[in-house]
């Protein structure tokens, strides 16, 4: 078995969370030459946007939003599923499809392999059952860590089974997208890919099963303009970039105008009505358990709901008006 | 790879079209007969071309596709349909002139025809938009594919586009959702529906109104997720290297029909359809009544599932795990 297939094991384990700042940390270095080697790698991290130096476990503890600016990090798929459902709870299916190389385009055979590495899954959709807050659903997330959660082939395939899936045991489909779009190296293989998903969604409709979107950090291109557009319902975490045009092309449809200063994130696709409601990182699991009751699919126990939601989500707290209301 | 391109390899033959037209002309003017020189001069030409068209290389597929004469939408539409009533508007904010649609006789068959459209001066460019759809292009044609699946009339689509319109504006409103919109929604009418792609299909933009039973590709028309330009940009900062980039995410017509992604080539006249409109436009209005002719034999159950499974096998993937890693 090659190792990107394996399961990765959790790499944060939940136990260590609690401990916050711990006296293993520099500061009590008394100006030893060896007291740099004594700081554990990777005990701080920067934030990518302000700068600010945080401690790698608060980082982490803040399910990786920088405590002083709010920015939301990019995360794995594992890391978004161990976010977001209750503990334990995913169950992969469709793990082994596999990228073919179909236009044995340049270099393609050695991106996967880099992209296998790096995120330790085949491919850049990762699919599987899950509950949140105690009611299951199929969940479908992207890995913008392997080729920037691009649209081939694969991704295509896996989204159609999770819908099917989906279908067939009456559960809510609920999709994470992190993807850059359609995945070049496929050629027009990788454009089909936006029909494909979107007449899956289609599917989805006609039996009745609620579509949830989630759109993270980024959501352009092929993937925007096909399934993350056609949710039930679409939420985005805050500051995502969320757009039609990627970055060097909106530059230059942007010359000698004034834009507003969010254009291309997730505030100004709500502003134009394209997103329902921004919703920061730890509240994401609560809301997606409130909006799975509004549909009433799946088991329903109030109490469990309440108290599996809570566990889910560390120091997450029910604050309904709290974002996203104008 | 000293060859030169299609559009200078043109400048040749223009010449021996100038002296065919003159010496036709002298022969008219003198009441003399120069038939056999004409001929002559004619099958001379012909053979170049026969000999320079055999070998296009990719990039020359994607010149002619975007060539400065290829034939638009509005080129076919008098050729193609025995009457056409365009109607405007999505009824939601405005009309896109870079998408036109409207009710068609083809064949004596009532048929919605939509078409994406470029200009050929500058003005006509600037209200064409250069042939960049905006969500109300997107919105009119759902509007009009909607409306003709409720009476069951069959739906045509001419692809050509660039892509799909990237400014501030079409963000504002919506490009991704209108496009996304018609995808899914496409997948679903109860009417049949043929696309033909004329010039270039250009990604996401070309997608938005080919979701379709049958897809056709003009035999120098090109269909491609990304400008070959923008591959090249991305995979190595070179938009100079379009031409590797065709070649490489394979663009062509015979391409796509080769990968089994879509349904017939129509083939061109010598040359290309810009030098003969009206043979090109009666092998566009053969294939398409006949694929229509095909699918109105269909019940809306059958056409609605057969169109499902065929999107649902579009891509190649291998299933369990590849010893060979």
């Amino acid at each position: 078995m090659p190792d990107w297939f394996r399961r990765r094991s959790t790499h944060n384990d939940p136990g260590s969370k609690t401990s916050g700042p711990s006296p293993e940390t520099p500061v009590t270095s008394n100006g030893l030459p060896d007291a740099a080697a004594a700081v554990p790698e990777g005990a701080f991290t920067k934030c990518q946007k302000c700068n600010a130096i945080l401690y790698t476990k608060d980082f982490e503890r803040d399910l990786k939003v920088c405590s002083k600016c709010g920015h939301h990090h990019r995360i794995s798929a594992d890391e978004r599923i161990e976010y977001t459902v209750d503990e334990g709870s995913f169950s992969e299916i469709n793990a082994d499809l596999i990228a073919v190389d179909p236009l044995s385009f340049p270099e393609y055979a050695e991106k996967l392999a880099k992209g296998r590495k790096v995120s330790k899954h085949a491919d850049s959709l990762l699919t599987g059952t899950a509950a949140i807050g105690g009611q299951p659903c199929v969940l479908a997330v992207a890995d913008f860590a392997f080729m920037g959660g691009s649209m081939g082939s694969v991704f295509g395939e896996k989204f159609a089974r999770a819908t099917d899936h989906a279908i067939q045991e009456k559960l809510p489909l609920i999709v994470f997208c992190a993807s850059g779009g359609a995945r070049m190296q496929e050629g027009l293989f990788s454009l089909m890919q936006m029909a494909k998903t979107s007449a899956a969604v289609a599917q989805l409709a006609e039996s009745a099963v609620p579509y949830v979107v989630v759109l993270t950090d980024p959501t352009t291109g092929g993937a925007f303009a096909s399934f993350a557009s056609l949710g039930d319902v679409i939420f985005s975490e805050p500051g995502a970039y969320v757009a039609f045009a990627g970055t060097r092309v909106a530059q230059q449809a942007a010359q000698n105008k004034n834009l507003p200063t969010n254009y291309q994130l997730a505030e100004f696709q709500q502003e134009h009505g394209m997103v329902d409601k921004i919703v920061p990182r730890r509240e994401l699991s609560i809301t997606l358990a409130r909006t799975l009751t509004f549909f009433g699919v799946g088991s329903k126990s109030a109490a469990a709901d309440q108290a599996g939601t809570e566990a889910a989500t560390p120091g997450s707290q029910i604050s309904p008006n709290q974002n996203g209301t104008q | 790879m000293s060859r030169i391109n299609v559009l200078e390899f043109e400048k040749l033959v223009a010449e021996l079209d100038d002296t065919i037209a003159k010496a036709k002309q002298a022969a008219t003017r003198e009441n003399r007969n120069v038939l056999a020189d004409v001929t002559e001069l004619e099958e001379e030409r012909n053979q170049l071309l026969r000999d320079f068209f055999v070998g296009l290389t990719p990039w020359d597929e994607v010149l002619l596709a975007r060539h400065a004469s290829r034939p638009y939408t509005l080129d076919y539409v008098p050729l193609i349909t025995e009457d056409f009533l365009e109607v405007h508007g999505d009824r939601l904010f405005g009309d896109d002139g870079a998408l036109i649609g409207g009710f068609a006789q083809m064949g004596g068959q009532p048929t919605l025809l939509i078409g994406q459209q470029k200009g050929r001066d500058l003005k006509e460019r600037q209200k064409r938009n250069f042939g960049y759809v905006r969500p109300e292009g997107y919105r009119k044609a759902l509007r009009l594919m909607q409306m003709s699946s409720k009476f069951r009339r069959p739906i045509v689509t001419l692809v050509d586009t660039p892509g799909a319109d990237p400014n501030v504006a079409s963000e504002e409103r919506g490009i991704s959702e209108s496009i996304a919109r018609n995808l899914r929604e496409m997948s679903v009418l109860s009417s049949p529906i043929v696309s033909v792609v004329i010039g270039e299909g250009g990604s996401g933009g070309a997608l938005g109104i080919a979701v379709a039973d049958r897809v056709l590709m003009l035999e120098h028309s090109i269909y491609s997720v990304i400008a070959p330009e923008g591959c090249a940009s991305i995979l190595w900062r070179d938009p100079t290297r379009g031409a590797d980039a065709a070649k490489a995410m394979r663009v062509t017509a015979q391409d796509a029909l080769s990968l089994g992604l879509i349904d017939e080539v129509i083939p061109e006249p010598l040359g290309g359809a810009h030098r003969d409109l009206e043979t090109t436009a009666a092998a566009i209005k053969e294939a398409v009544t006949r694929h229509v002719r095909e699918l109105n034999t269909l019940s809306v159950a059958k056409l609605r599932t057969l169109r499902y499974e065929k999107l649902r096998a579009l891509g190649r993937f291998s299933e369990g795990l590849d010893t060979t890693e």
